[in-house]
């Protein structure tokens, strides 16, 4: 893979009418191979950044490229370099999913043997070689999700963008999407710029995380380190006898700094969740019977928390549709 | 310019496709202007019995109006699908692979006019049957044939301008009644010099439409008129060039890539 297949974007603006931001002043580094999570709620920008780095919209200020090209110079370029799959799977309900590859194929330029050949191989590789004749408008959310990934595939693009490829999808097409989008970062080295308003997509597929709020990037790291800056885990004990408070706390205390818990007491791991084992075996040596034990480790909602006052669940629905869509 | 007619050609193979499988859709529009000549040519005969009325034949004089009828098809189908493309995102999708905007446009519109086209032989072909006479003979069908494509590929345009600019099947929809008062208006059911209400007469004078019928009507019933062709051809040049114009300045803000 060359290494013009990053993304790279300094002081990133889109302002839409009515001085409306949607994206305000962002960076980016997208190193090539990598895979790059935009976690945010519904109206943050995800979908205006890809839109920008996608050159379907021209950024209103900032400047980024795309595999070593100008968005706003050289698109025809970046293009070249590039598949999307954007928020919506648009595809022709009238047309096949074998039709669907063919005019992709068609349209980047490759020769019939090559539309064939590429089109025959995606398709079986998302599951759908026994639906390819069947009309799109036949299809499941999941399979029109695939579908998008694999047209999105056809010219063997160096850079992916994904627009929330998995919302909407039950878990068993999410969890086939994210396989595939981990493969083909692992094996073939395609760059992936993936946006997501699901914290667990971001945990699980991204090497690197970025968190985007009202057109601003909050935070950016891998998730594990993101998650570490929110301290360590903790670890909740609810004895069955209440009476047993005090002893619990006193066993818990030797693996660390007491923290709150809503029933019984907690403790913030010094040594981290690879200590639940043997604060199980300390509680069972002292003869304490728990009614209820519970790790809470970091997660990237506390991150967003932290850096935004607000939960992330709560955020997509306070700015619900604030994105503005460009028409 | 073999990459350009690629696209174009792929572009016209999905737009063909579509119309082609959404039956509901094309029966009535091929079959509703036959009809109508069905009813017009039986109902109006009577009309070929005025003085001054340019034939002996209503069928003659009606089966114009339906190739102006498939031509509007092909208005309507062209900007309601690319009307359809902004709303489902498709056109997006189209953006992001090296199509040239001018492909979009030149695709769907020769998907549009296909199916004009196809509905125009048919209504020929059924006139033929039920008895129609080309008066400027066989070289009057080619010339006729001509005529309805420069018609249909104008409407198409006009069309097309109107799904880009508005973004919305259904508007594009609401425009269709519009399009009929202007044919209506015109002098598709009797000829301008019997019109007897004068500010009928004026707006049939002043209707382009009433050219474009009445070249086509010439090849069918008077045989080689240069006025009423040249008046015609010009007309449907107009409406390409103006078509075409407002859509591919639609098209390049619609598909604002960089």
């Amino acid at each position: 893979m060359s290494e013009r297949s990053g993304i790279e974007a300094e002081g990133l603006v889109r302002e839409f009418k009515g001085g409306i931001r949607a994206v305000d002043g962002i960076d980016l580094h997208v190193a090539p191979g990598e895979i790059y999570g935009f976690l945010g709620p519904n109206g943050a920008g995800k979908s205006t950044t890809v839109l920008m780095l996608t050159t379907l919209l021209p950024p209103t200020a900032g400047r980024a490229t795309v595999g070593g090209f100008d968005v706003a110079r050289q698109g025809g370029q970046v293009r070249r370099r590039i598949g999307a799959a954007l928020q919506e799977a648009a595809l022709d309900n009238f047309l096949t999913g074998r039709e669907h590859m063919e005019l992709q194929g068609g349209l980047h330029g490759l020769t019939a043997a090559e539309r064939s050949e590429r089109g025959g191989v995606l398709l079986e590789r998302v599951g759908l070689t026994e639906a390819a004749d069947r009309k799109v408008g036949g299809y499941s959310g999941g399979m029109k999700r695939r579908l998008d990934l694999a047209l999105a595939l056809i010219h063997r693009p160096a850079i992916l963008f994904l627009d929330e490829p998995t919302t909407g999808l039950d878990p068993q097409s999410r969890s086939a999407l994210w396989s595939e989008v981990a493969r083909l970062a692992r094996e073939d080295g395609v760059t992936v710029f993936l946006t997501t308003q699901y914290l667990e997509e971001a945990d699980v597929l991204a090497d690197r995380v970025g968190i985007i709020d009202r057109g601003q990037i909050v935070a950016e790291g891998t998730p594990a380190a993101l998650k570490a800056e929110m301290g360590q885990a903790t670890v909740e004990a609810e004895p069955a006898d209440p009476d047993d408070v005090e002893r619990t706390r006193s066993v818990l205390a030797r693996f660390g700094e007491p923290a709150a818990a809503a029933k019984g007491c907690g403790v913030q791991l010094r040594g981290g969740p690879d200590q639940l084992a043997e604060i199980v075996r300390a509680l069972d040596g002292e003869g304490i019977r728990i009614a209820n034990l519970q790790l809470h480790a970091p997660s990237l909602d506390d991150v967003f928390l932290a850096k935004t006052g607000r939960s992330l669940e709560g955020a997509a629905s306070e700015d619900e549709d604030a994105e503005p869509v460009p028409v | 310019m073999s990459g350009l007619a690629a696209q174009v050609g792929w572009v016209a193979r999905r737009s063909i496709r579509r119309s082609l499988r959404q039956p509901a859709i094309v029966m009535p529009a091929i079959v509703f202007p036959l009809v109508l000549l069905a009813v017009n040519s039986g109902g109006l005969e009577a009309a070929t019995k005025l003085p001054g009325f340019p034939t002996t034949s209503y069928l003659d004089f009606a089966i114009a109006v339906c190739f102006l009828q498939g031509a509007l098809f092909a208005t309507t189908t062209s900007g309601t699908e690319l009307a359809h493309d902004i709303e489902t995102g498709f056109l997006s999708r189209l953006s992001l692979t090296p199509l040239r905007p001018v492909a979009v446009l030149v695709g769907q519109v020769a998907g549009a006019v296909t199916i004009g086209v196809i509905g125009s032989t048919l209504y020929l072909v059924v006139g033929l049957i039920a008895g129609v006479r080309i008066e400027a003979g066989p070289g009057g069908v080619v010339v006729l044939a001509a005529l309805i494509l420069l018609i249909c590929v104008g409407f198409a345009g006009i069309g097309a301008f109107m799904g880009l600019r508005t973004g919305s099947g259904e508007a594009v929809q609401g425009v269709f009644p519009l399009m009929f008062v202007l044919f209506f208006l015109s002098s598709i059911n009797l000829p301008r010099d019997l019109i007897e209400v004068d500010w009928f007469r004026t707006i049939a004078t002043w209707n382009p439409i009433s050219y474009l019928v009445e070249a086509l009507r010439s090849l069918i019933i008077t045989g080689w008129d240069g006025t009423a062709l040249w008046r015609g051809f010009a007309v449907a040049a107009a409406f390409v060039v103006i078509g075409f114009a407002a859509a591919r300045s639609a098209l390049l803000a619609r598909m604002e890539r960089t």
